[in-house]
């Protein structure tokens, strides 16, 4: 089977939103409720039996504001296919696709983690990497780079890092290079 | 026989054995003994680690200075070489450790990470062990060559080789108590 007929497949079979192809990569974005079908679908109708990774996206200003993104491989036919869904402030769960590859357990914790996307039917749902009871999201993009004071008496704390100035980011220009050099960069002022 | 050896009052200025008697202060003893055989809790926590485990092989030998005795038990250690990033989730672990390691004791901060928090201006890296630990010795780099560690432990010796061990100690007991 090749990219073209897992793509067409899932078309016919689920309601696609969007489909973008890249350079030979293809990308399904679904809504959230069909998400665990199609998952289901790739996996034992088209073969896709490792999954890459799931990461979150955050675009914010946009509504829905976060995206939910699955990386997914096939080792019997070796290609990608990318399955995306969005959710919003008001409704952040998504369903777990733990049932289908166990691997999803810790990337959705991750998500979970960095970004405050819930996944329902969990078996494990705890914070990954910052410590259980730490009350923000990191990885959003209304939290600043240098954090924010946050304290658990016996477990953990944390506190703002100095900057003096930055973040010095690169930003992305087609200009001259001048504009492409690091400067300090604040998201309040974009 | 009984009666030559009642005879022999010991003293430093008897001949038979001058050449083995040394006068000295009671402090410069206790630090020379304890500056030689700093046992060391390695707190490897990032690619530091790797620079003190090379510090620890033959290549370097750390054995040299009298601190290859790496205890991972901190009730058996004398000084914490804390080498790599601590994050805020590890930081009170490495406290309770520092806590459990039996006075006198010491702390060298390896690396930019454990020194200032290094490259991590971020909201999950503590800017620096000396925010929770008092740390003796402070080495640069990213990571540090295994030199660097041994010249740091050497300036540590130098510290030790200084303190007053007695009174000093002393004193802190008091504090304690009061």
């Amino acid at each position: 089977m090749s990219l073209a007929e897992a793509v067409s497949k899932l078309q016919e079979k689920f309601q696609v939103i969007q489909k973008i192809d890249f350079r030979g990569e293809s990308t399904l974005e679904l809504p959230s409720t069909q998400i665990e079908a199609a998952c289901r679908f790739a996996k034992e109708e088209l073969g896709f039996d490792f999954l890459v990774d799931i990461s979150g996206v955050d675009n914010f200003g946009d509504e829905p504001r976060f995206e939910i993104v699955y990386e997914l491989y096939t080792l019997k036919s070796n290609f990608h296919l990318r399955l995306k869904t969005r959710a919003s402030e008001d409704h952040l769960e998504v369903p777990s696709v733990v049932h289908l590859w166990a691997t999803a357990n810790w990337h959705e914790r991750e998500v979970y983690d960095m970004m405050g996307i819930r996944f329902s039917n969990h078996p494990d749902l705890r914070r990954i990497l910052m410590w259980e009871g730490y009350p923000y999201y990191p990885l959003r993009k209304d939290f600043p780079l240098e954090g924010k004071p946050s304290d658990m008496p016996e477990v953990a704390f944390s506190q703002p890092a100095p900057l003096e100035g930055g973040p010095f980011v690169t930003i992305a220009s087609p200009g001259h290079i001048e504009d492409r050099e690091p400067r300090a960069r604040h998201v309040a002022d974009d | 026989m009984f009666l030559f050896m009642s005879t022999i009052a010991p003293a430093a200025y008897d001949s038979k054995i001058e050449g083995n008697v040394i006068f000295s202060r009671l402090d410069s003893c206790i630090n020379w003994m304890r500056k030689n055989s700093l046992w060391p809790m390695p707190m490897g926590l990032a690619c530091c680690a790797i620079e003190m485990m090379a510090a620890a092989c033959a290549r370097f030998d750390i054995a040299r200075f009298g601190a290859e005795v790496m205890r991972f038990s901190p009730r058996q250690s004398d000084v914490m070489i804390v080498a790599g990033t601590v994050t805020y989730k590890m930081a009170l672990a490495v406290k309770r450790i520092y806590d459990q390691m039996p006075e006198p004791k010491w702390v060298i901060a390896m690396g930019a990470c454990a020194s200032s928090g290094g490259m991590y201006r971020s909201y999950a890296v503590l800017q620096g062990i000396d925010h929770l630990l008092p740390v003796d010795v402070y080495i640069s780099g990213c990571p540090p060559r295994p030199e660097a560690l041994l010249e740091g432990l050497m300036k540590l010796q130098h510290k030790i080789d200084h303190e007053r061990a007695i009174t000093d100690q002393k004193k802190e007991l008091l504090e304690v108590l009061s």
